[in-house]
């Protein structure tokens, strides 16, 4: 399977804090990668070096076998990089459906044409009953669909997506899975930030971990949630011997 | 409301107006009429920057001034036909609108600190055209009178009106042009949420800096027709806070971001200018306390403007 995306030993660095740290990553072509880590990992950080809007201090990205590294985050779009915001920012006096138009215009010059590929896109989503709301009216959820039609009328080959399961409620997270599950089959690549485990689970086939900056395991979700480095990033240190250690007395006292 | 329903809006609005010489023969009203059209002109010009685009220009005297001076100075001192005069103006007018926002947003410049930016120049432009010799310093430029349309000069005021009309309905369409293009979605964008604009493939940098050229070219235009108006410039009146002050008032007033916005703010402002000076007899300074205080009554109460209030009913 070929990489769509690869960084090598990518790192930034803020003063003295290294936020990301050496951190080589690829993201297989037509897959659903989650990347996962405890809060404060860097995980949003390295997002915004994958997508342009900050530039590393050593280390590269390539995207499509296009090095990438400090390319200004407009650029990277029209390349087929799109990404979402953890914190959703729709254009807030304009309607949904120009919301999404505006992501469309990058593939469509017409207003009409994007217009009507606006409401395609919202189609998709689950949408189109709020089309013709203003944004800001748009609830957690309604915000963060806004968020993924607005990328994804931009057409991209890869999304990035940063936590657009956040704050929904179990309902609406089931909703959204067939939804991210469908974009993989339209055959655009999926990056996903996630801390809502039962869709990592759900959805990736391939999962990074993060944590203080550097990766500390990679593999199936079913690998990487027994590993114990994973274990202890997210539990603290010792927490997997514990772990173990409890799992043994249950079956002793069986 | 859809495009057509707008445009066939705006053509009647501009056949009223064009149509008001045939009607009224008082000279004072004719007056009225191309004070109404000129502050629209101004606020038009400064609704592409700071309405649609969300950069809020203290400042715009800086493209009118520079409009105006090019004007007179191209006809007195350079002898040239007073139509390539208006085209070079206009140029020098967009020109300086692309420097100014080529350099302050490849700065990062946003919020108040453009707004600074932009008053600051055109303070400094107020004391170049004092100081220098070919701007005539604190005296002036006369221009001479000269009535006939090769010089852009008129005999009578209908005259005067149709070529601010003209210009008025290029702003016009400028609006509608920026309410229904790709463009248009842009900058608004752009104003919205400028990452978000980034993350979808929008140069804003770019963006931003072209809405600064157009909206500075349309206020040359004002500066131009100033000049050919009233057939004089100094740098108070070019560069002063005046004319900065009037545009963003009357685009605020009658509504940001929207099409009629512009023309419903300059007539409130000028309506209510006359009845002001009727009443308190044009002491100094009356006109700015006025805007001022409607302007904090508008933006309190009715932060969408007059357009926004009609819009509702």
């Amino acid at each position: 399977m070929t990489n769509i995306l690869e960084t090598k030993s990518l790192s930034i660095s803020f003063g003295n804090l290294k936020a990301v740290s050496d951190v080589s990553m690829n993201v297989a072509a037509s897959s659903i990668t989650a990347l996962i880590g405890p809060n404060g990992a860097g995980k949003t950080t390295l997002f915004g070096l994958l997508s342009g809007f900050l530039a590393p201090t050593a280390g590269s990205v390539t995207f499509n076998d296009h090095d990438v590294t400090g390319m200004l985050p407009y650029r990277m779009c029209r390349l087929g990089l799109a990404r979402t915001f953890q914190i959703a920012m729709p254009f807030a006096s304009q309607t949904v459906r120009e919301n999404i138009a505006v992501g469309a215009h990058l593939h469509e010059k017409k207003r009409g044409a994007a217009l009507e590929f606006a409401d395609a896109i919202a189609e998709r989503v689950g949408l189109t009953d709020q089309l013709g709301k203003s944004a800001s009216s748009l609830t957690v959820g309604g915000r963060k669909r806004l968020e993924l039609a607005r990328a994804l009328a931009t057409r991209p080959t890869l999304l990035l997506l940063d936590e657009v399961l956040a704050g929904l409620n179990p309902q609406e997270v089931a909703g959204m899975i067939p939804v991210i599950r469908g974009i993989c089959a339209d055959g655009v690549t999926v990056l996903m930030i996630e801390h809502v485990m039962q869709a990592v689970m759900n959805l990736a086939s391939h999962v990074w971990v993060l944590a203080g900056g550097q990766l500390i395991a990679n593999g199936t979700p079913g690998e990487v949630t027994r590993d114990p480095h994973v274990i202890e990033a997210y539990l603290g240190h010792g927490m997997a011997t514990r772990i173990a250690q409890m799992g043994r007395d249950e079956v002793s006292h069986v | 409301m859809k495009l057509q329903h707008t445009v066939i809006a705006v053509v009647a609005v501009l056949g009223a107006f064009a149509l008001a010489p045939v009607v009224i023969s008082s000279g004072f009203l004719l007056s009225l009429l191309i004070m109404v059209l000129l502050t629209t002109l101004m606020a038009q010009a400064w609704n592409i920057l700071g309405g649609f685009g969300g950069q809020l220009s203290f400042g715009h005297a800086a493209f009118f001034g520079t409009g105006a001076y090019a004007m007179a100075i191209l006809q007195v001192h350079a002898g040239l036909n007073a139509w390539l005069a208006l085209v070079l103006a206009l140029a020098a007018s967009a020109i300086l609108g692309a420097v100014i926002g080529g350099l302050a947003f490849r700065y990062g410049l946003r919020g108040s600190y453009f707004s600074l930016v932009t008053l600051a120049i055109a303070e400094l432009l107020r004391i170049l055209a004092n100081a220098v010799p070919f701007t005539g310093a604190g005296v002036g430029i006369q221009l001479p009178l000269h009535a006939s349309l090769s010089s852009l000069q008129f005999a009578d005021k209908t005259g005067y009106l149709y070529f601010l009309l003209a210009f008025v309905a290029i702003g016009f369409a400028l609006s509608l042009w920026l309410r229904h293009s790709r463009f248009g979605a842009y900058l608004l964008a752009t104003r919205d949420s400028e990452s978000s604009a980034q993350a979808l493939g929008i140069n804003v940098q770019r963006i931003k800096l072209l809405a600064t050229a157009i909206s500075a070219f349309l206020m040359g235009v004002a500066g131009v027709f100033y000049v050919q108006y009233f057939q004089y410039i100094d740098p108070g009146i070019a560069y002063g806070t005046a004319f900065s002050v009037q545009a963003l008032v009357a685009a605020v007033i009658g509504g940001t971001a929207t099409v009629f916005g512009p023309l419903l703010g300059a007539l409130a402002l000028q309506i209510l200018g006359e009845l002001t000076r009727n009443l308190m007899g044009g002491a100094p300074g009356v006109s700015l306390v006025i805007y001022g205080a409607l302007l904090v009554l508008m933006v309190m109460f009715f932060p969408r403007g007059v357009a926004g209030v009609l819009k509702k009913r």
